[in-house]
């Protein structure tokens, strides 16, 4: 697959505040075509808020942000837009509603309407159907496109958050923890669908605590610290024994200084 | 009975929409007609029923999705008050009829979009902001109105009076289509519509929502504008049937119209809203005073009614909700295992 731009996603000099908290100073992050990203660091380290900027959830305080080379007004971004921009996130906890049946959860935000508003449940349903059984794979689980959120496991949930995400054909997926709470069997499948993004041309940011996944998957790890950017390997730069090594390393650095 | 039977039971149940708050009502009316037959056997109560609960039960019909989506408005009784003030002050002074209908309609938009704005945009919780503004505009229409009741007699030979409140056939209160084409609407809404989805992922998980790209702010604050607006039509449907209007009118209805909602079987914590159910709380709430005075009671025993109602149908609602999970958890570890 030929891509005709320089990056998938280009942010530069972002800065957030939430109040006086400094949440993101001065990050820049590129993320090239069919690259797959994983971002590392500790909690409240900023990754979270980093991806939330890049998905449309808030506007950065300061800052600018490049989709495919084509700059963003963050006036007029939002989660909508970044969809149609085919940026599609799955959440570690947030994708869901618990009480909702599952074909509404595959098209919240986005729901097959006509042009007074109203849902086309029937088409909805189907294309659930299709997602689940052809997609993800869910057979004979006893779950349909009517069950509610609420009877999944943690590991289902996050096959119907990947569902939703192959689905809508993005361009660049966006996993904020993963595979956090999942069976190890799950965590495999989660780790599969990565490397099928990466050999479908497409690009992702990985975010995970689980250095061994990051490593696996990613062509390239950047590591964020306390709300900035502090180190950048490529894969073919730093083996997983020596990332671990860096991370080990820096943690203990920061200790003696803090 | 079999488990399997029990299953099947509670499927139907989970099924049909507010089936059980249906029955809770056939048995109640059932009850009524076995100790109140004069009354209860004949039409004349039924036509009561119709021409009165309208008002209330649109005003439950739109609380109904304030409470899905996870919210709670109190003040409606005031535009109850501060629309009934604008429709009947403004014809008295006119002899207009369509123009006061419109700014009555307006006034009421204009509450729930304050309402709005002050929950969405400045962040107030919906209890306190609606409390907010309950007091202000009640307060607001007892200074204008200078505390005062407005007879409009005249307006039975209107054409809006006609429209809104006549007796079809001189039997059938015109109010309770209107009522009824409201919650069809409303039903479609909520059910069907990508308002009503959006209410309910709201009223489910709020950042959902939002990570979603559901633009929370912007649908909270036409819930309520929403809400305003239904809440003005009920407090014209009321001022026309009464052919009165009174400063403390719709005071009453604060609580009898909350507790049709739950009575219902929507719950307080959102997410889910049952239009269906609405509907039928809002008859039983409004069948339990007369039904009880028909059989002899005394109007003191209605309020003691009307909250054993309100609990045993609200257990009711939590009993079969219960049995539906674990429906859902059965099905699934027999098929597994």
């Amino acid at each position: 697959m030929s891509k005709d731009y320089t990056y998938a996603v280009s942010m530069k000099n972002i800065h957030k505040y939430f109040g006086k908290v400094v949440a993101l100073k001065g990050v820049n992050l590129d993320v090239e075509p069919n690259e797959v990203v994983g971002l590392i660091g500790d909690n409240g380290a900023g990754k979270s808020t980093l991806v939330k900027i890049l998905t449309g959830v808030f506007p950065p305080t300061l800052g600018e942000m490049y989709i495919r080379d084509e700059k963003i007004s963050f006036k007029n971004y939002g989660v909508n837009v970044a969809h149609t921009y085919g940026i599609e996130t799955v959440y570690q906890e947030l994708s869901l509603g618990e009480k909702q049946p599952l074909w509404r959860n595959f098209f919240i935000g986005r729901q097959v309407i006509n042009k007074f508003g109203f849902i086309n449940v029937k088409k909805e349903r189907e294309i659930s159907q299709h997602i689940m059984l052809d997609l993800i794979g869910f057979r004979g689980a006893g779950i349909t496109v009517d069950s509610r959120a609420s009877v999944l496991s943690g590991g289902e949930r996050q096959g119907i958050a990947i569902g939703r995400a192959m689905f809508f054909d993005a361009d660049l997926i966006v996993l904020d923890e993963p595979t956090v709470a999942l069976s190890v069997k799950e965590i495999r499948k989660v780790i599969d669908f990565i490397t099928r993004i990466k050999e479908s041309g497409r690009s992702c940011v990985y975010i995970s605590h689980t250095i061994s996944h990051v490593h696996e998957v990613s062509d390239r790890f950047v590591i964020m610290d306390r709300g900035e950017i502090v180190a950048n390997f490529k894969k073919t730069e730093i083996s997983l024994h020596e990332l671990d090594e860096f991370l080990l390393k820096y943690a203990t650095a920061k200790e003696k200084i803090t | 009975m079999g488990k399997t039977e029990i299953k099947t039971v509670r499927t139907v149940f989970g099924r049909i929409e507010a089936l059980p708050i249906i029955m809770v009502y056939v048995l109640l009316i059932g009850a009524f007609m076995f100790t109140a037959p004069g009354t209860f056997l004949k039409y004349r109560i039924y036509q009561a029923f119709l021409s009165t609960v309208p008002p209330p039960l649109i005003l439950a019909l739109g609380l109904t999705l304030i409470v899905a989506a996870g919210e709670i408005d109190l003040s409606f009784p005031a535009i109850i008050t501060f629309s009934g003030f604008l429709f009947a002050s403004l014809y008295t002074k006119t002899g207009m009829t369509l123009m006061p209908f419109v700014v009555a309609i307006i006034g009421g938009l204009v509450v729930g979009y304050v309402n709005g704005i002050l929950i969405a945009k400045i962040g107030m919780p919906s209890i306190i902001a609606t409390l907010g503004s309950q007091f202000f505009w009640s307060g607001l229409t007892v200074i204008l109105s200078g505390g005062l009741a407005w007879n409009i007699r005249e307006i039975r030979g209107e054409f809006i009076h006609t429209l809104f409140v006549a007796r079809l056939g001189s039997t059938l209160p015109v109010q309770s289509l209107w009522a009824l084409a409201v919650a069809v609407v409303l039903w479609f809404i909520l059910n069907r519509h990508r308002f009503g989805e959006n209410i309910l992922f709201i009223g489910d998980n709020m950042q959902v929502a939002q990570v979603m790209g559901v633009n929370v702010a912007r649908m909270k604050i036409k819930l309520f504008t929403l809400m305003g607006g239904l809440s003005a039509f009920a407090a014209v449907l009321l001022t026309l049937e009464m052919t009165t209007y009174w400063t403390t009118q719709g005071s009453g209805y604060l609580l009898i119209v909350m507790a049709s909602v739950f009575i219902g079987g929507t719950s307080i914590f959102g997410g889910e809203g049952t239009i269906i159910g609405t509907l039928f709380g809002s008859f039983i709430v409004g069948s339990i005073e007369a039904g009880i005075v028909a059989s002899g009671l005394g109007g003191f025993w209605t309020r003691l009614i009307d909250g054993l109602v309100l609990i045993i149908a609200v257990s009711l609602n939590i009993l079969i909700s219960r049995g539906r999970s674990s429906i859902g958890t059965g099905i699934k570890k027999s098929s597994i295992g």
